[in-house]
């Protein structure tokens, strides 16, 4: 094997155990949140670090791989988009440790009706699913798997777009839920956020592996 | 819009029973940078050198198809002319050991017996030399002999001895392979420069060479043919696997 596949091998196998990393995070936020284990969402902003320094390293490696071995064609893109892909995957670890801040934070655990009103434990489970998805698709090569993200964003999106009227019926007959409500409506803020990421993570894969450019553009033409 | 200037059909060349050229069809932008790339033995170099006629000098040499200048073709124009109007640089620095820089540089004029008075022939010395970035450098100098300059400005001398012929096309074979970097840099800054004016055709092994200086990049297999297109596409989205194997260095 010649030593740019070496590199550029070891780059796949950093990125996957970075993607583990901050799949294990944003699974043990959710653990946290439905169970409301602050212990567990201590352990998530410690670990916070570590996708930190995943995140140095898998940038250091990426920028000695261009100055090395100038690599051209699906090895550039492949580099492009671990670059891309990688710092989208960071921002993901940094909103698992926002959900568990709050964990942390909060005085109670969040009420059955609103969790129920507001749709957020399918939100939560659907963006650990495409968080799944995206890694999957990367280590297997999968452009199908990979589109089929946009898909489930859709489902985010319009948990999202929705939660201010759910949140805003529900206070007008539970005032007292305000601050849990305000809580709820920030965490969906960032699990859509991580449907973004998500859905930026699935076009470096395309543009890895087939050479297009799906940003901005409808992805279901 | 773009014209071509160099258009193959057919094209097909051999040296005695072995066929090394296979069916090329290309064509040539004007004062485009075309750079020709591929495994040793791909043909590429048998392929440059059909263009302005070299090759059939090889003893058993032979070739079909069409190869076109300007719509014409080129294996109808008497060879002379073809090499006035395509000249050629090669991959060691070759100035005539015996001749002044000046010398050099008017060494076409003189081999084909064309005598220019004393202001042409200086306003063309001045003018190739300065075309490829060495006039400054040996002003001075004109009377020393070509092989004093370094390696670099020996092959800058011998493409200011292939521009003082005012070709249109200029073939280069691994022109800069052995030049140190810094005269492969001030090289490839004059293949921009030339550019302007002439039609280049480079056949290099470098293929971050081919990705810097040229417009257009071939990839040779085999004697085929295997992809041609603007060299951004080529270096980074390829159409066909072997050419992407070869760029990435995957080839077995």
């Amino acid at each position: 094997m010649a030593q740019l596949e070496t590199e550029l091998q070891l780059l796949k196998t950093e990125a996957v155990n970075m993607w583990s990393l901050v799949n294990s995070q944003l699974s043990k936020a959710r653990q946290a949140f439905l169970t409301f284990d602050k212990d567990l969402a201590r352990e998530v902003v410690l670990k916070e670090k570590r996708v930190n320094g995943s995140e140095l390293k898998i940038d250091r490696d990426c920028e000695n791989i261009f100055a090395l071995f100038c690599p051209v064609a699906i090895d550039l893109r492949f580099l492009l988009a671990v670059l891309k892909i990688n710092s989208n995957l960071e921002r993901i670890g940094d909103i698992s440790e926002g959900i568990a801040k709050y964990i942390i934070d909060a005085e109670a655990p969040f009420s059955e009706e609103l969790l129920n009103v507001t749709r957020i434990l399918p939100m939560y489970e659907e963006a650990v699913n495409m968080l799944d998805d995206t890694q999957a698709a990367f280590e297997r090569e999968d452009t199908v798997l990979a589109r089929s993200v946009f898909k489930k964003d859709d489902f985010l999106d319009s948990v999202n777009k929705g939660s201010n009227k759910v949140l805003e019926a529900h206070l007008k007959d539970h005032p007292g839920d305000t601050a849990q409500a305000l809580w709820l409506m920030s965490i969906i803020r960032k699990l859509e956020r991580v449907g973004d990421g998500c859905k930026n993570v699935a076009e470096e894969i395309i543009f890895y592996l087939e050479a297009k450019v799906l940003k901005h553009k409808n992805k279901f033409v | 819009m773009e014209s071509t200037i160099i258009k193959s059909r057919n094209f097909n060349a051999s040296f005695g029973t072995n066929h090394v050229v296979k069916n090329v069809n290309i064509d040539i932008p004007r004062n485009q940078i075309v750079a020709v790339m591929g495994p040793s033995g791909c043909g590429k170099t048998t392929y440059l050198r059909c263009i302005n006629r070299m090759h059939e000098l090889i003893p058993g040499a032979s070739s079909s198809g069409e190869m076109r200048l300007n719509n014409e073709d080129i294996y109808q124009m008497h060879p002379i002319f073809v090499r006035l109007k395509i000249g050629m640089v090669f991959q060691r620095p070759n100035p005539f050991p015996n001749l002044s820089i000046y010398d050099n540089v008017i060494a076409g004029y003189k081999l084909n017996g064309i005598k220019l008075p004393k202001a042409d022939r200086d306003r063309i010395v001045e003018h190739s030399l300065t075309s490829v970035a060495l006039w400054n450098e040996v002003k001075d100098s004109l009377n020393k002999k070509g092989s004093f300059l370094s390696g670099g400005q020996q092959q800058r001398l011998c493409i200011a001895r292939c521009v003082a012929m005012e070709p249109e096309v200029i073939l280069f074979d691994e022109p800069t392979s052995a030049l140190d970097p810094i005269s492969t840099s001030t090289v490839e800054e004059l293949f921009h420069e030339l550019k302007k004016n002439y039609t280049l055709v480079i056949v290099t092994h470098n293929m971050q060479q081919a990705a810097r200086v040229s417009d257009k990049t071939a990839f040779f297999f085999l004697g085929e043919l295997v992809e041609y297109d603007e060299t951004k596409t080529m270096f980074t989205n390829p159409k066909d696997n072997r050419t992407q194997n070869y760029i990435t260095g995957r080839f077995s």
